[in-house]
């Protein structure tokens, strides 16, 4: 699964750990996401969803 | 060691404080348990002279000891974020399929008398934690 989150951090100025921080995650876990290794679980992409004020789809696009 | 006295829930604590308060009261119980199961070994030979009836009160008291250390882990789990559960959770299946068939092995070597050694406990433990410890580092790498 693709997402904008690296782009959307950037636009905020945010790092990998502020945006951890945010969601309550690791900043593993956001690093993990961002380079499609790992896909957040429903409950993580509505907290992300609400934190950038943008439906799933558009920070998350099936492949 | 303010972690390992304090049960109550840490909701307040950013996630690394409540995370290192719950790794410092896992290490704790984990202390307590491992210190009185040596107690058992060694206060049954050396200390209360083979009574069976203290011995038994402190296997007892290593598993009160045992039980807490068990919620104390499942605390630090439920703590952890989904990637870091998900890390765990492949973790532990893997040692818990290499113990049970490792130790099946071992246990069959060692009834039949081919291994040259008495086969103990011990030895599986060692191996189930080293299962546990490789397939945590090779978890971390591969989600990084």
């Amino acid at each position: 699964m693709k997402n904008r989150l690296k782009v959307l951090r950037a636009e905020r100025d945010w790092t990998q750990a502020d945006l951890a921080e945010r969601l309550d995650v690791s900043r593993q876990t956001i690093n993990a996401i961002e380079k499609g290794k790992f896909d957040p679980s429903l409950p993580l992409a509505f907290k992300a969803s609400r934190l950038f004020g943008l439906t799933i789809e558009e920070i998350f696009q099936d492949d | 060691m303010e972690g390992f006295i304090d049960m109550s829930d840490s909701q307040e604590l950013s996630r690394r404080q409540r995370n290192q308060l719950n790794h410092r009261r896992l290490a704790g119980y984990t202390l307590v348990w491992l210190v009185s199961l040596a107690l058992v070994y060694f206060g049954h030979r050396y200390l209360w002279d083979g009574s069976a009836l203290v011995t038994t009160a402190m296997v007892g008291i290593n598993i009160i000891a045992g039980i807490a250390m068990m919620m104390a882990n499942k605390k630090l789990l439920a703590g952890l974020d989904e990637l870091e559960q998900k890390v765990q959770l492949e973790a532990m299946a893997l040692a818990l399929g290499v113990g049970l068939v490792g130790g099946f092995a071992y246990s069959a070597l060692s009834q039949t008398g081919i291994l040259p050694f008495h086969a103990e406990i011990s030895h599986l433990a060692v191996f189930i934690a080293l299962t546990y410890l490789v397939a945590m580092v090779k978890g971390v790498k591969k989600y990084q």
